[in-house]
């Protein structure tokens, strides 16, 4: 079946059976920021942006994405023109592996959306729900309150 | 510590912009015209022949291109393990067998148009098991009269290792020290006691994934997530048998690996299906998968004794060990050689007797992970440690301050074992662990804690504090060997040449800055490549925390060529000779007159002026000395002794690295592998049921740490200076992983007195113990 949405700003056309998943929609359609870790819904590394509210994409049906808005890291910024989250990240020492950040940032993003100043307590709930298994998620952290200072220096 | 430009900087990580904004970087985010997709079927039995296999009607169906089994592959027996050749672990492994040893054991593989009809050719390969009776437990495996898994006639080891299939036995090694019995009489008081670790999966985000595919040369290229590029093109060269030549392994980016890919887990099959089928294959694991069919950490039965005077001096230290090699012994003898070679030299006592067994059983088989045997050796030690001094009636820091080794010490085990047989005689030229353990207690505030958690505790939460300490050697010395290679461009930019290989760490930032370093250039003037076997000279890959230190001093080294070389034509260009110049800033000035040239103009100069030549190097270093990095690591935990259930709530782990490279990516090493070890400490756990399948194989049942778990982790970095590493670095990528495991057990101890020597920590064995003690 076909589908239209928009991805990263993008109108884009979406070919696929009816029983798949986004997250394997997506990458197979060149979106490889989606990355897959079990498929199940239990790490969260293929989280997207779905209207703005962060999605397990290997949880929701292809077909879902009808007429949606669908953000992934490389929506928010580019190698160019990072995203002051990416650039926090990087600066932060958050990234290492780098395959849970892309997930990571997009979480992130929503919650800087909503909570321009976050506590550690809302930072650590935001990101519950995406796995990473090599830094000890201390630079994380970090990295979402530098952003959330940089962004916040930015707006005044 | 010394004055640096470059190194000692937080500089940022050079891949991380390119991460964070998710680039296409690693091994499956490529798509090739024509690739197939493959699976492999498992086996449901944990110990079965296989009688016959029928993979005809599979081979029919339309979309599949190739199946593989038993009956048409060569038969070559070799070791997954990724060691430097020859390796210390036993040939008992063939691509396919006849007979299964554990469930997840693979059967067959097919390529197929998609992974649908891949999946559905699987279904359609009839195989007849004839099952056998089957050993789950290291212990149970070793007794007269259970059922021998490794019976195949053909199975051997490329080095003289004591071993015996027949009894189960993957290896046997034993040492003794000092004098032992005479240390044990000396002893005024002795603990002792019997210990148990777990099995655990090392969870990289990324699971084992790899691309094969021929090139239009006819060669075969491997692009897959390994710590090992190496170690693959030999190991899949021998199970092909092919010339290694014909193969090519290309690393990209990685997405952890922990241990986990130091080994060859699916490149032989893939490569395989590709070299049949002459079309790109994919094959990436699902996350069971990784569960199931790849390599855990061994768990392992230890019994520990230590002897001490009453002033608390540590007199006679016995480990015996019993270690789950699973159904195959890669890297099951060099593990359990750490237990002995990388643990116990973290203590002032001479008298030592060590035996270690590595039994095979019909479980997921024990590979490389972090830490690789020391995790598994301190635990019983550092309890017993902590057992001791509550006995001299001593404060636990004192205890281990007065019992660690400290800058100008030797042990002996350094000479008389090694990872992989015997070792180097080696001089602690740089430990700054005591500093570490003040540095952390303060920051912990230990004393405070100590004491107050001491007192009576009322409700049902209760706190309490545990510390231990812990060492881990670089390298395996004399045999781990890295080279790098680097070129001169006519801007004066440098293209790094490495076969060291970055799988998150950061390790190629890291060895930038210390060419950039070296140079005196910034680090956006290397261009880093790793690692491809056509085009990054050899390097052992990534382990036994060898890349800073290893590959590091060859980075060092092949700097130095290059700016030998550099000096040779500044000189020639400013008519000086060359013991007046320095390299300074991205030139070469003259200390005496002033005059400079810069790199580029010298770049030019050597490529299109005069004795025209390419400025360029190779240079290699083979690790002399295994330098042990330290760490202290204290830890607050909270106990709910209603619910059973262990919280930590704060961590503070001190790290002697020696020059921390860069030390953001530093601390970043130590959180990680702090968490790691305190989810393995508290949540990570195989579940089997008595026919050895595992219950649990998915993040959904087999809980790793999250940021609700995690800690506040505070990490300090005490530094000290290695004369034998690259501007005094040593390792940082395991010692860390090493401390929860203990620690975390002390602090259950001193906040409900129950000792727990059996690991994980969890809810019901806690309210186990807790309810063994109230009955005594």
């Amino acid at each position: 079946m076909e589908i239209c949405c928009k991805i990263n700003g993008e109108e884009r056309k979406l070919c696929f059976e009816p029983h798949e998943r986004l997250l394997h929609v997506l990458r197979r359609h060149g979106y490889y920021e989606v990355k897959d870790g079990c498929s199940e819904g239990h790490c969260g590394v293929c989280t997207v942006l779905v209207d703005g509210k962060p999605v397990k994409s290997c949880l929701m049906f292809a077909a879902q994405a009808e007429g949606k808005e669908i953000t992934t890291a490389r929506g928010l910024g580019s190698p160019e023109s990072p995203h002051p989250i990416q650039q926090a990240f990087a600066d932060e020492g958050a990234v290492q592996c780098g395959f849970c950040t892309p997930a990571m940032i997009l979480c992130a993003h929503h919650l800087l959306q909503r909570v321009p100043d976050p506590s550690d307590k809302e930072i650590r709930r935001a990101l519950d729900g995406v796995l990473c298994r090599c830094t000890g998620y201390q630079k994380i952290i970090k990295a979402v309150k530098t952003a959330a200072q940089r962004i916040g220096g930015e707006a005044k | 510590m010394k004055d640096f430009k470059v190194v000692g900087k937080p500089v940022r990580k050079i891949d991380a912009i390119p991460l964070a904004t998710g680039q296409p970087l690693f091994t499956d985010d490529v798509d090739m015209p024509g690739m197939l997709h493959a699976r492999i079927l498992w086996s449901p039995y944990a110990h079965a022949r296989i009688k016959d296999i029928d993979i005809s009607e599979a081979e029919r169906l339309p979309g599949v291109h190739a199946v593989l089994c038993y009956k048409n592959v060569p038969r070559v027996m070799h070791t997954t393990a990724g060691q430097a050749w020859p390796e210390p672990s036993p040939y008992d492994t063939a691509m396919f067998d006849r007979k299964v040893r554990y469930v997840g054991d693979r059967v067959a593989a097919v390529a197929a148009e998609t992974p649908e009809i891949a999946e559905r050719a699987l279904q359609l390969i009839r195989v007849e098991y004839e099952p056998l009776p089957a050993v789950l437990d290291p212990e149970e495996a070793i007794k007269e009269g259970a059922p021998v898994i490794h019976d195949e006639p053909d199975c051997k080891y490329v080095l003289p290792i004591r071993w015996d299939p027949k009894r189960n036995i993957a290896a046997h090694v034993e040492l003794e020290t000092g004098d032992f019995e005479r240390g044990l009489r000396e002893a005024e008081v002795v603990v002792e006691g019997k210990f148990r670790t777990h099995q655990e999966q090392h969870c990289c985000l990324e699971t084992h994934s790899c691309i094969a595919y021929v090139d239009p040369a006819g060669r075969l290229v491997i692009r897959t997530s390994t710590q090992v590029p190496f170690h693959v093109r030999r190991i899949v060269a021998q199970c092909l048998q092919i010339p290694e030549r014909m193969v090519r392994v290309v690393k990209p980016r990685i997405g952890g690996g922990f241990g986990g890919k130091q080994s060859m887990i699916i490149e032989d099959v893939c490569a395989m299906l590709a070299w049949r089928t002459k079309r790109p294959v994919r094959l990436v694991y699902t996350r069971r998968e990784e569960f199931m069919s790849a390599h855990v950490r061994h768990a392992m039965v230890l019994w520990g004794k230590i002897g001490a005077k009453r002033d608390g001096r540590l007199t006679a230290i016995e480990l015996r060990v019993l270690s789950n090699a699973g159904a195959y012994g890669a890297h099951g003898m060099t593990v359990v050689n750490n237990t002995c070679a990388k643990t116990l030299p973290l203590f002032r006592c001479e008298n030592i007797r060590w035996v270690a067994d590595v039994a095979y059983t019909n479980t997921v088989p024990g590979g490389a992970y972090r830490g690789y045997g020391v995790t598994q050796g301190i635990f019983p030690m550092a309890i017993l440690m902590d057992e001791l001094a509550e006995r001299l009636g001593m404060d636990p820091v004192d205890f281990w301050k007065l019992n660690t080794v400290r800058e100008g010490d030797t042990h002996p085990i350094f000479e008389k074992l090694g990872e992989v047989g015997k070792g180097v005689a080696m001089r602690i030229e740089s430990c700054s662990l005591p500093e570490c353990i003040d540095r952390a207690a303060e920051v912990f505030e230990w004393k405070k804690k100590r004491a107050e958690y001491s007192k009576p505790q009322s409700g049902p939460v209760r706190r309490g504090v545990g510390m231990v300490c812990v060492a881990q050697g670089a390298t395996v010395p004399l045999i781990d060997m890295a080279s790098a290679s680097a070129k001169m461009n006519d801007d004066g930019s440098f293209n790094l040449l490495i076969g060291a290989t970055d799988l998150g760490t950061g390790a190629d930032t890291v060895l930038s800055q210390i060419f950039a370093e070296t140079l005196d250039i910034p680090v956006e003037d290397v261009i880093v490549y790793a690692a491809d076997t056509d085009f990054t000279p050899f390097d052992k890959g990534a382990y036994a925390s060898s890349t800073t230190y290893c590959s590091g001093m060859a980075v060092l080294k092949t700097a130095e060529a290059i700016k030998r070389q550099i000096l040779k034509v500044a000189s020639e260009m400013l008519g000086e000779p060359e013991e007046n110049l320095r390299v300074r800033q991205k030139g070469v000035e003259s200390k005496q007159s002033g005059k400079r040239v810069e790199f580029h103009e010298i770049a030019k100069h050597s490529m299109y002026v005069r004795k025209q030549f390419q400025i360029a190097a190779t240079e290699s270093f083979a690790s002399p000395l295994p330098p042990q990095s330290y760490s202290a690591h204290f830890v607050e935990v909270e106990v709910d002794v209603e619910t059973g259930e262990v919280r930590v709530p704060l961590y503070v782990v001190a790290v002697d690295c020696g020059t921390a490279i860069n030390p953001k990516l530093a601390e970043g090493q130590a959180e990680g592998a702090v968490l790691n070890g305190i989810s393995h400490a508290l949540y990570e756990q195989y579940v089997w049921d008595e026919r050895g399948r595992m219950l649990n194989p998915s993040f959904g049942s087999y809980r790793i740490a999250t940021t609700l778990d995690a800690p506040e982790i505070k990490t300090i970095l005490v530094p000290s200076y290695e004369p034998s590493g690259p501007y005094g670095a040593k390792s940082i990528g395991e010692v860390c992983v090493n401390g929860p495991l203990p620690a975390i057990s002390n602090a259950i101890y001193h906040a409900v007195g129950i000792r727990l020597r059996e690991s994980p920590f969890t809810p019901d064995r806690v309210l186990r113990a807790l309810k063994g003690k109230s009955k005594s």
